[in-house]
């Protein structure tokens, strides 16, 4: 005869382990994208295929970019006369692809021959990490690393110049102690 | 413990189920995974000749033609 104690404990024990599972089965969904205000993720710990230029201190584009997106290939040209304008001023930018297929990768980094650094995202973890809204999305960080403005897609001359207005208030922003 | 069986067997299921619904990456292809889509096969326009065929059909059966303006494949970009 087992006292009703033991029973009532016996109940919490399987309750657990099926509330964990529970639990597990709705990570996918409890991951959230980065947002204005986080910190970006660290790109000198990420597994990147290419240039991690140094960034500290300084204000950071990251585009996320792919061959075969379209609106990507028209952002390259802008975001090369971006780093050309401001990148004496303190702009680092790193366009980030999540190409799959290496050789896509280097055939659109031939095409376009960008003046900025580019890596792929080896394994699209950093991407996932990120999570981001759309492609091509680009997020714009101050000096102390935080998320400042995010864009969502490239709309030509419009967010060309959005994006050079922001870089103009951050870098006008004083250093981080 | 027959019913204690069918309580967990119940609640595993439940979550299954609701863990299914609620992963995000389970039931969407997310925006960076669309390279497939993205592809030129995958142009509802890629065959003018096909094209061509399916807007003579449009317009015998409907008398009207045109009006299907979506371009591009299905990256979603943008």
């Amino acid at each position: 005869m087992i006292p009703p104690s033991i029973h009532s404990n016996r109940g919490a024990a399987w309750l657990r382990p099926a509330l964990l599972g529970a639990l597990l089965a709705f990570t996918p969904a409890l991951r959230a994208q980065i947002k204005v205000g986080d910190s970006f993720p660290s790109l000198q710990s990420a597994e990147l295929d290419g240039a991690r230029p140094d960034t500290a201190g300084k204000v950071l584009l990251v585009d996320f970019w792919a061959s075969w997106c379209t609106p990507c290939k028209a952002s390259f040209p802008a975001y090369a006369r971006i780093y050309g304008d401001f990148s004496p001023r303190g702009l680092a930018l790193v366009a980030v692809s999540v190409d799959k297929v290496p050789a896509d990768y280097a055939a659109f980094l031939r095409k376009m021959a960008p003046p900025f650094a580019t890596a792929r995202d080896v394994g699209q973890r950093l991407v996932t990490m990120v999570r981001v809204p759309s492609m091509p999305t680009s997020y714009l960080m101050g000096r102390d690393g935080r998320v400042r403005f995010i864009h969502e897609g490239f709309h030509n001359a419009g967010t060309e110049a959005e994006i050079r207005k922001e870089i103009e208030a951050l870098l006008n922003e004083k250093s981080a102690p | 413990m027959k019913t204690r069986c069918i309580a967990v067997f119940a609640l595993a299921s439940l979550a299954a189920v609701l863990g299914g619904c609620a992963s995000a990456t389970a039931v969407r292809v997310q925006p960076w995974e669309r390279a497939t889509l993205a592809d030129y096969t995958m142009r509802p326009d890629r065959d003018p000749l096909g094209t061509q065929l399916d807007e003579h059909i449009y317009f015998s059966r409907e008398a009207a033609s045109g009006g299907r303006g979506v371009g591009g494949s299905g990256c979603g970009c943008n």
